[in-house]
């Protein structure tokens, strides 16, 4: 019993802490808007914690100066705090935040458990997102709107979630069945500008996996669970931690790796 | 005859294949968030930016929405007809109360709904200064124009005998019998819809329209004397 436990810990821990942050953001919200609770409200494109801190999405932040929005210093200063949080973090917003990402690592799951290896529908390269994160700037700045807050599914699902969904359940079911059946790790791990903004500003991020060569068996298992393999090209080859912008820091890697080879760590990045 | 550079060839192929991905992309989105922000019809908060600035200012995040004690306010999902993510009322069902401490405008982080475009001159929140719409009467079908004897909208307005004031006519219809005809002056009308949700026929014939939608324009070309007083028989120290 006490072993089982241990072994759940050991292998799920973050994963577990994850769905908490995850779905207990979603919670609050939609307390805020059902219940009148104060902790935390709004949704994830601007939310006041308590009442009296601000906060603000960057990427959405930025489609509205370039729309030509005089937005005020209120949501500026927001946007600011969230830019130096996922600055130090990573990319963690993928993988600790976004309520999407419940969807699609809920479609890569079924993948899993019902085996399925057949190869993609169609071949997105994983640098298309870079590419519709310059869509972003450019059609904000033509059209003087903030077009992906118009499209963002992850706006639609926190939104959705604490405002009423309308017809977004068919776009969120939509992006599901993409990544199940069309691309694997599509919308996340191809298309998605606001990961693909946080990705570039993850450069000189403070929290990385780290890798320890000598204790690495090659067995894979990490390779299986990342929604982003590409960044684990260090595995088995040489000592460092993964620098690759795209890591979503969800330690997924860490928890099912048995042989002690990925850890979490804290410090600048380093390779040898 | 030289010999073809292939690598380079299929480098500018796969640029080519690249940028015909997102062109094609981007128009089909732009396209979508053009036509999705084209909303001539929908009445936002007090204290909105004009349209088009509104737009590109707010960011979707519903804090006026949660703010609204009436729950007058709702935030646009796919399938409303209305930009997503952005907020509106619908007066017939829940009309604007024209709170005094305006706490959805106050509760805005970007500013798109803008406070200090309802506080006067000596810095107090003012929501009469509130332009969301303007109130448009269907005389048609107004029961009121018609010589029967009805003024709730005139009752119900918050600015009455500013806002809505009682027009007396002479009803030709019978010969002896006064009409009492409702009209809006849109300099005072804040567009809450509080008549529009009073209104008792079946579909309201007074109803509130965004300003720009139900307001005209003389022009510049125009020397005009000043605008009819309609409330001069009005007491002016009311409300």
């Amino acid at each position: 019993m006490k072993s089982k436990i241990a072994y759940l810990y050991k292998h799920y821990r973050f994963l577990a802490a994850r769905r908490i942050v995850q779905l207990g953001l979603l919670f609050l919200f939609m307390a805020g808007n059902a219940w009148g609770w104060h902790i935390l409200t709004g949704d994830l494109s601007s939310s006041r914690v308590f009442d009296t801190i601000t906060l603000t999405d960057p990427l959405a932040t930025l489609q509205l100066l370039l729309a030509g929005g005089k937005v005020a210093s209120e949501a500026l200063l927001g946007a600011l705090i969230i830019f130096v949080v996922y600055a130090v973090l990573g990319r963690a917003f993928c993988s600790w935040i976004c309520p999407v990402n419940l969807i699609t690592d809920l479609a890569d799951w079924t993948r899993r458990v019902l085996g399925f290896q057949e190869p993609p529908l169609m071949y997105l390269n994983r640098n298309l997102r870079y590419w519709v994160l310059g869509l972003v700037f450019v059609l904000s700045l033509l059209l003087s709107l903030p077009v992906f807050e118009f499209i963002s599914p992850i706006a639609a699902l926190s939104r959705g979630a604490v405002f009423g969904m309308g017809m977004g359940w068919a776009y969120l079911t939509a992006i599901f069945f993409f990544d199940l059946f069309i691309v694997k790790h599509g919308y996340c791990g191809h298309i998605c500008p606001l990961g693909a903004f946080y990705s570039l500003i993850s450069r000189f991020r403070l929290v990385r996996v780290r890798h320890v060569k000598d204790n690495c068996t090659n067995c894979g298992l990490c390779f299986n669970v990342c929604p982003e393999p590409h960044v684990l090209s260090l595995v088995g080859k040489h000592d460092g931690t993964v620098n690759i912008p795209e890591c979503t820091n969800c330690f997924r890697c860490v928890e099912v790796c048995d042989d002690d080879a990925l850890f979490f760590s804290l410090g600048k990045g380093w390779s040898e | 005859m030289g010999k073809i550079d292939k690598t380079r060839r299929r480098m500018i192929f796969r640029t080519l294949q690249g940028a015909t991905l997102v062109a094609v992309g981007g128009t089909f989105w732009a396209g979508f968030v053009k036509e999705n922000a084209q909303a001539d019809l929908v009445l936002r908060p007090p204290g909105a930016l004009p349209e088009k600035d509104f737009l590109a200012t707010c960011i979707h995040c519903g804090l006026c929405v949660e703010a609204c004690p009436y729950d007058t306010l709702r935030l646009g999902a796919y399938g409303e007809n209305v930009p997503v993510g952005t907020p509106y009322f619908i007066p017939r069902d829940v009309p604007c109360y024209l709170c005094e401490d305006i706490p959805c405008t106050a509760a805005c982080p970007t500013g798109a709904l803008d406070l200090l475009s309802l506080t006067d001159e000596e810095g107090e929140l003012d929501v009469s200064k509130s332009r969301m719409g303007v109130a448009v009467i269907d005389y048609n079908n107004c029961i009121a124009n018609r010589g029967l004897r009805c003024d709730a909208c005139v009752r119900a307005c918050p600015y009455i005998e500013k806002a809505i004031f009682v027009d007396t006519r002479r009803n030709p219809r019978t010969g002896k019998h006064a009409m009492l005809v409702p009209v809006v002056d849109a300099d005072y009308c804040t567009g809450c819809g509080l008549c529009e949700k009073a209104c008792v026929t079946d579909k309201p014939t007074i109803f509130v329209l965004p300003r720009d939608v139900a307001l005209g324009s003389t022009g510049l070309h125009y020397e005009l004397p000043p605008p009819p007083n309609f409330n001069e028989e009005a007491p002016s120290d009311e409300i």
